[in-house]
């Protein structure tokens, strides 16, 4: 650490013009959203918050165009089904990729690789086909079984499982006469615990934040995830910006609250993967 | 239950592996149990997808029609010949340019901001990647706002300076620099922590020898930090672009209001992916015509990703096998 170079004053100073640039936006919605539909109007625009959080939180539910309510527990179902889903099989995955023997692991492994290169937004339009016949159209299934598992947990798994699960272990466990399955449960995920948490929460936020294929795919507009409920709001004839501010405000709450609560090991998470990729 | 594990006393000697017809069965099928859930799930919904992309872009497909009629090329030969195709590709790639350049240039310049001797470490590290975890419609909604034509902070800041306001919705360059700023806020610290990942890989004391050999700081910037990082920087190169020529959820909801699918009234900053969505859903759903659209898409990015591979042969030879030992702090 001494040999760091040391930060200077300038350092700082542009590191706070830059945390300051980052921050701004974000501050600026709940400020926007804690006022009346006047602040819109206003210059120099106003920087503080307002008393008027209350009343327009209650507008924006009553709003009859944007079902955010129901945006809001469908995300939440979204998400969480996806995320422990996800966690799940690619735990299971990453631990076959990384520690068991099997034909063909390396080709397939490179499988997953190539598929993460693969922009499959471009497949929505045959997707949105199939989910015609299964008559998924305007339900959640049709948002939340594409993405049960992703090539980027199975490959973050098996990284971090090569290194975290010791092969001594495992052959131990298999001399007592573990199966692959009770190892998997006794050996592997409790070793795994710290990158399935980070997965579990890049995954939450990817899954929450997704626009593109439910807007596609989700036409019913009294059944949206929360991103469509904005994007209502956002395209409604009349608009009144403090509610729709509100609205992207309380969208946007639970990612801040993961990213407060567990913000350290996302940072650890994306630092220590990209010197590994 | 690692300790637990290893502090078992090793009594008696190891009973034998099981060799029952189960533990055979088990060893040899599991691991294809374990990974077919990934493969079941992108074979239904990642490779036929866009394979069937291909197959309906070859048809006269739209929504109400009973018949998709076998054109062969047709699709793409109008396309070739479409005017708004050809305007939303300049968009996209002018986007892709003007996002990209200075989000990389400004990551490398905040990451060697980072990768100094700071208090409060991990507060400077959370500051610039809060925009990253932020939903991104609600973001493009919020700068939709912020450069806003009247009441726009932009253009007040602007008039405070004395000039004219923009009209960053309405004219086409404008609303590029809009939609890169939005992009750029998003994904910066994002890849200024990768950047710095791999900054502090590089082993101190190539630095060390070169202060010795009368290098300074910005001299060693140029000479060490940048060529090590070469990798890594074309690694994000190439997220930018397979992110960036996709992009839509920005200039969708930047812009509200009638036909917003479109990109602005002239189609200021309609992008390719929107430009998809408009012909395959709302308003005309034409299948076939979208499906050509998303294949146009996918080879431009194979091409403009290819070209990153060529540039990573190229520049990447130079990282030491020892580079990226250290993991990051």
């Amino acid at each position: 650490m001494s040999r760091l170079w040391r930060a200077s004053p300038l350092t700082y100073l542009a590191l706070v013009a830059a945390a300051g640039l980052s921050v701004f936006p974000i501050w600026w919605m709940f400020v926007v959203a804690s006022r009346s539909s006047d602040a819109m109007g206003q210059l120099p625009p106003p920087m503080t918050p307002g008393g008027n959080l209350g009343a327009n939180i209650a507008r924006l539910f009553d709003n009859t165009d944007a079902y955010f309510l129901t945006g809001l527990i469908n995300s939440t179902i979204v998400a969480t089904t996806v995320t422990v889903s996800v966690v799940f099989f690619s735990s299971l995955a990453g631990f076959a990729f990384a520690k068991l023997r099997f034909r063909g692991r390396n080709a397939l492994l490179l499988v997953i690789i190539a598929t993460m290169m693969v922009p499959t937004q471009l497949g929505v339009i045959p997707l949105y086909l199939l989910m015609t016949q299964l008559e998924w159209n305007d339900r959640l299934p049709a948002v939340i079984v594409p993405v049960l598992v992703t090539g980027f947990g199975v490959f973050m798994m098996r990284q971090y499982a090569g290194q975290a699960v010791s092969d001594e272990l495992i052959e131990a466990a298999r001399m007592d006469g573990c199966g692959t399955a009770r190892i998997w449960w006794h050996v592997v995920l409790p070793a795994l615990r710290p990158a399935a948490a980070v997965l579990g929460l890049l995954t939450f936020m990817t899954t929450w934040n997704d626009f593109l294929w439910p807007y596609a795919v989700l036409n019913d507009p009294a059944n949206p995830t929360v991103q469509l409920s904005l994007r209502a709001l956002s395209d409604g004839y009349y608009q009144d910006m403090s509610q729709v501010f509100t609205g992207t405000a309380i969208a946007t709450l639970p990612l801040l609250l993961v990213f407060v609560l567990f913000g350290r090991q996302i940072i650890g998470g994306i630092m220590e993967g990209a010197v590994k990729a | 239950m690692t300790v637990q594990l290893d502090a078992r006393p090793p009594v008696a000697p190891a009973p034998p592996p099981p060799t029952g017809r189960f533990s055979r069965l088990d060893t040899r099928l599991s691991p294809y149990l374990y990974i077919a859930p990934f493969f079941l799930l992108f074979a239904v919904f990642g490779v036929y997808p866009l394979a069937y992309t291909f197959w309906v872009s070859l048809h006269d497909w739209d929504l109400l029609g009973t018949e998709h009629p076998f054109v062969g090329a047709e699709n793409y030969t109008r396309l070739l010949a479409d005017v708004d195709f050809w305007h939303a590709l300049v968009n996209t790639l002018g986007i892709f340019v003007i996002s990209t350049v200075p989000q990389l240039l400004a990551a490398l310049w905040l990451a060697n901001l980072l990768n100094r001797g700071l208090r409060a470490r991990t507060g400077w590290r959370m500051a610039i990647l809060v925009p990253n975890v932020t939903s991104t419609a609600a973001v493009a909604i919020v700068f939709g706002v912020i450069f806003g034509r009247e009441f726009g902070m932009i253009n007040w800041l602007l008039d405070l300076v004395g000039m004219d306001p923009i009209g960053w919705k309405s004219n086409r360059f404008a609303s590029w620099v809009a939609i890169s700023a939005m992009v750029d806020w998003r994904w910066t610290g994002y890849n200024a922590l990768i950047l710095l990942a791999a900054m502090q890989a590089i082993p101190r004391d190539l630095y060390e020898s070169a202060s010795i050999d009368g290098a300074n700081r910005t001299r060693q910037f140029w000479s060490i930090t940048v060529p090590l990082l070469k990798p890594t920087i074309i690694f994000c190169a190439i997220i930018a672009t397979i992110g960036g020529l996709q992009l839509f959820t920005e200039p969708r909801l930047f812009h509200s209001g009638t036909n917003p699918i479109r990109g602005g009234p002239m189609r200021e900053s309609q992008t390719l992916t929107m430009y998809m969505f408009e012909n395959a859903f709302a308003p005309h759903y034409n299948f076939g015509y979208g499906s050509a659209v998303a294949w146009l898409l996918f080879a431009l990015i194979a091409i403009v990703a290819a070209v990153n591979v060529l540039l990573l042969r190229r520049l990447g030879g130079r990282s030491g096998p020892d580079a990226r030992k250290e993991t990051p702090r």
